[in-house]
């Protein structure tokens, strides 16, 4: 096994070759806030709450979707970078309608957790207050659009892990939405195998059981290394 | 095919060409054909059928001559005589053309160009050599003009490390708009490992108000079939994709003629040239993204993904189409390739400024005289390219700024006029080379008002992968409104200047990372005129609707606080 | 500052629940030790009909969501020092701001339209005129703390009340900072 030897603010640190430094910095205990980043998924690289500044390059880097490499100098929590992750994540409230008040997640949802890590206690930017729907067709599970963040983790969970590509991302920009199928409700969707990962993943309330009250919805973020764990060990099959 | 079949060909063509005492091109581009140049050359032919001057005249449909504002353009091309191009021809006025040629008469010189006209004769055309001189739907043609010549000498002479060679010494650097040099990336995906290998042509041209690849698509498409066969033999590839932008119909319809021609004739697809070297190249639609521009989201969408872009490292050359070594290149580029090729590195290092080497094609667009295509060597200054080759504002209206780059680059105010059009200088005026758009503005534009419009673009086209682009674009361009409605305050100015700062900093592809250029650069050379929208409720250019000025602090303190008009998400 | 160095503090509700209140009233016997430092002045607690001069502290509790709002939010920040949004409504808008998703045609047609017989003989003009959006606070007035959470439970309250007393900035930890 090969190692890499970085510097990751101001501490000499080693990781494999082949890691992300999100991966590295992670495993030495530094705080990285992420969203669309998923232990088991692949790497998007949309939130860009995990912007990391390394010597040399002239941008920050996703830590999420940057190799870690020899002899990087790495800043995980430069003043710039805090700055722009309030930045990042007042904009994710502005975009649509994020009421924690009376979110079924309330309490157990990654973006409301970020924020208050942040130090996010309000928003400059003007609500766009877009009119968004939710969809109760499926008889277990329901989506809320007005809490979806877009960082696809149910599409990457779906078309990854269960195999099935349910769900994909219509339109553009602001106007995405996620979607079953070619855009059916998702109670008539054919290829829904309705085995919840998608809920199990979702950082917010967007993805619930349906029956779940404000708060009430807790989900199992380690649901998805045991099922991948199982399956590359062959578990099921003692 | 080989070489000599290739010198025959080119010799049959001169002969028949020769054979008509005179031909009559007709523009057969997008702006031309829009103001009527099809009629012109129907009847045109309908004439020549009747009078039974056919043998003698030949009318044929062209690519772009430039000035396209004055289109449809006719150029009549005489045995011995200098060429004569009329701006403006109506069916009428070409078979008043046909007839005076008939007679063997002087045509009317009612709507000639004068020989010497600056527009055309201050140019310098390389990549647009063939452009309205050729018909871009006959091989024939191209290859009359000395086309494929430089394939089947690279072919038969020279190692693929030669071209790429060739094309390092050239200096060429990319002309979608980030300037990379040609030669370095053609070295990055030579040296690369991968079972396969793929060229790619970025013909996704999106920028508002620029249309220089597809006027090279339209107008000689062979030279960017022979660019990527060269690229295909330097870098070891055998298989090339042409992305075309959806909206570019005639462009892809053309390109897609000329690749069958080119199989048919044996100068793509299998042992080129009578060599080991095969290459077939194959159109890909867009299907209306400009985020498909950029380079990642367009090999997505190549393989049929959703176009989205994604985190560079890996670059193509490393990992491209299907995790393949692959070069992109814009077409201009890739059409410079075969007159490099043609006539040397060194002559094409000779033109053009220190770092900025060649030529560099340029839709001339907004108010200005002419507007235009117009190819002019690197480092020739704004004000020759608006004044000496544009003809100046209409109307006796003052310059008051250039956008160039689209919405990705910014301003050139008229106190930097002698800015040398090439890379560094833009880039030290605060704007970028971009694709070649041009946009000229008088003193009726309004600069917050351009940047908006801009910013409007961009959030429309932005793809929605990352937040920063995704929503803050749509903050930005919901506060630049606040400021052209005079609702904004100063504090709305703070906002939008650090939003500018996120977006392009924090943004994951290019098309987020370049976002806020229009506003940063009309901020640098226009604060004041933001500052007067916001502070005294005025937009000098009388072009913004400005918001009552309120009466009592209430009335002010809501028209503030909502700011402008609402929109539909 | 009021008698003897005391502050002079007082309370506002605005478009909100008056959950908010509910909670600053559950500082319990905290209440009897604020009572001693402080001159509580204006509230709905208090027998006030106008907004005093020269208050220090106000908490806003409530979102700008009609004209009698926007008029108190003005004044308000006129005539206090500091000012601080009590609540999600005032931070965010929060359930108040739900309408904004609606033009307020649409939002009167359906609620006076909606339920148990229709209520066409409302005199709606006697009550103060819908904004087009409710906003929150700081996005109508300048504001210099914020004290999220729906309601804010009294910890957080007489943390954010304990830093206005010493006269310093509202800060929180992350652990009082949620929203909802």
């Amino acid at each position: 096994m090969s190692v890499v030897t970085l510097t990751i603010d101001g501490e000499l640190v080693s990781g494999r070759r082949g890691e992300t430094l999100l991966q590295v910095i992670r495993e030495h205990g530094l705080a990285l806030p992420t969203l669309c980043h998923l232990e088991g998924l692949s790497e998007r690289g949309g939130c860009r709450l995990c912007i990391v500044e390394v010597e040399g390059s002239p941008r920050p880097m996703p830590a999420c979707s940057t190799a870690a490499r020899e002899g990087m100098v790495v800043r995980t929590a430069t003043d710039r970078l805090i700055r722009y992750r309030r930045m990042i994540v007042e904009l994710l409230f502005a975009e649509r309608n994020h009421y924690c008040a009376v979110c079924v997640s309330a309490g157990n949802c990654e973006l409301q957790t970020v924020a208050a890590t942040l130090g996010v206690d309000h928003v400059r930017y003007e609500y766009l207050s877009p009119r968004l729907t939710m969809d109760l067709s499926h008889e277990r599970f329901g989506i809320d659009h007005n809490r979806c963040i877009l960082c696809t983790r149910c599409v990457r969970v779906c078309d990854e892990v269960e195999g099935v590509h349910t769900w994909d991302v219509s339109c553009r920009g602001v106007r995405s939405r996620v979607i079953a199928d070619l855009n059916h409700p998702w109670g008539r969707s054919e290829t829904c195998t309705s085995c919840g990962k998608c809920v199990q993943v979702c950082p917010t309330g967007a993805l619930f059981t349906k029956g779940a009250a404000v708060g009430e919805m807790v989900k199992d973020a380690g649901m998805l290394t045991r099922v991948i764990e199982g399956r590359d060990k062959k578990g099921w099959q003692e | 095919m080989n070489r000599a079949d290739l010198r025959h060909m080119a010799e049959a063509e001169q002969e028949r060409q020769e054979r008509f005492r005179c031909r009559i091109m007709v523009c057969a581009g997008t702006p031309c054909l829009s103001a009527g140049a099809q009629t012109v050359l129907d009847s045109l032919r309908k004439a020549l059928a009747e009078s039974r001057l056919d043998a003698e005249i030949e009318a044929v449909a062209s690519g772009c001559m430039g000035p396209c504002s004055r289109g449809p353009l006719v150029k009549v091309r005489q045995q011995g005589k200098k060429e004569i191009i009329f701006e403006r021809v109506t069916p009428e006025l070409a078979r008043q053309i046909l007839l005076s040629l008939a007679k063997g008469r002087r045509p009317p010189t009612v709507s000639a160009l004068p020989p010497d006209f600056p527009f055309l004769a201050r140019q310098m055309k390389v990549v647009l050599a063939n452009s309205g001189s050729i018909n871009p739907e006959r091989v024939e043609e191209y290859v009359a003009a000395g086309g494929y010549g430089a394939l089947a000498h690279a072919l038969h002479e020279l190692t693929p490390d030669d071209v790429c060679r060739e094309v390092s010494v050239s200096g060429l650097r990319g002309r979608g708009g980030a300037g990379y040099p040609t030669g370095v990336k053609w070295n990055l995906a030579r040296k690369a490992n991968g079972e396969r290998k793929y060229v790619v042509a970025n013909g996704d041209e999106g920028d508002p108000g620029a249309y220089m690849d597809r006027s090279i698509m339209e107008s000689d498409p062979h030279r960017i079939l022979e660019g990527m066969a060269l690229a295909g033999y330097a870098i070891g590839a055998e298989q090339g994709f042409i992305y075309v932008r959806g909206e570019y119909y005639l462009a892809g319809r053309r390109l897609e003629a000329a690749i069958r021609a080119a199989e048919r004739a044996g100068l793509l697809g299998s042992r080129v040239f009578g060599s080991n070297f095969n290459f077939r190249i194959d159109i890909r639609t867009g299907a209306g993204a400009f985020v498909c521009g950029e380079e990642t989201s367009l090999m997505a969408s190549i393989m049929g993904r959703r176009g989205q872009p994604r985190q560079r490292p890996p670059y193509p050359a490393q990992q491209g189409l299907w995790g393949c070594p692959t070069l992109i290149n814009n077409v201009e580029t890739l059409a410079t390739v075969p007159a490099i090729m043609g006539k040397g590195g060194n002559w094409y290092a000779g033109i053009g400024s220190a770092g900025s080497k060649g030529t560099k094609v340029y839709a001339l667009a907004g108010q200005v005289e002419i507007a235009g295509l117009i190819e002019v060597p690197m480092g020739t200054t704004l004000r020759e390219v608006v004044f000496d080759i544009g003809g100046g504002i209409p109307g006796g209206k003052r310059f008051k700024a250039a956008q160039s780059g689209g919405p990705s680059g910014g301003c050139i105010p008229s106190g930097e006029l002698d800015t040398p059009l090439d890379y560094e200088s833009m880039q030290r005026v605060g704007t970028i080379m971009g694709s070649g758009g041009l946009i000229i503005m008088d003193e009726t534009s309004c600069m917050p008002d351009v940047a908006s419009f801009f910013l409007d673009f961009c959030r429309d086209e932005s793809c929605g992968k990352c937040v920063p682009c995704r929503v803050g674009t749509v903050e930005m361009h919901r506060l630049l409104r606040r400021i052209t409605g005079g609702t904004a305050t100063m504090d709305d100015l703070a906002k939008l200047e650090e939003l500018c700062e996120l977006v392009g900093a924090a943004s994951l592809c290019g098309l987020g990372m370049t976002a806020p250029n229009p506003v940063l650069s009309t901020l640098r050379y226009f604060r004041d005129e933001y500052v007067e929208h916001i502070s005294r409720h005025r937009c000098a250019a009388g072009v913004c609707s400005m918001a009552e000025v309120p009466a009592g602090p209430e009335q002010e303190a809501l028209l503030h606080a909502m700011g402008g008009a609402g929109e539909e998400a | 500052m009021g008698r003897r160095g005391r502050i002079r503090f007082a309370t506002v509700w605005l478009g909100g629940c008056s959950g908010c209140h509910m909670s600053f009233l559950d500082l319990d016997e905290r209440l009897v030790e604020l009572a001693g430092l402080a001159d509580m002045v204006y509230g709905p607690f208090m027998d006030a009909k106008e907004f005093p001069r020269k208050v220090d502290v106000t908490l806003v509790e409530g979102a700008v969501t009609n004209r009698a709002n926007l008029a108190m939010a003005l004044m308000l920040r006129e005539r206090s020092r500091i000012v601080v949004s009590l609540g999600d409504c005032a931070v965010t808008g929060n359930v108040t701001s739900l309408r904004n998703q609606l033009p307020v045609a649409d939002v009167l047609a359906t609620f006076l339209s909606c339920g148990e017989g229709s209520v066409p003989a409302m005199d709606y003009n006697a009550v103060p005129e819908l904004l087009p959006r409710a906003l929150p606070l700081h996005q109508v007035i300048a504001v210099d703390g914020f004290l999220p959470g729906c309601p804010p439970d009294p910890e957080r309250i007489w943390t954010a009340i304990g830093c206005l007393l010493r006269g310093e900035p509202v800060h929180l930890e992350s652990d009082m900072l949620t929203f909802g």
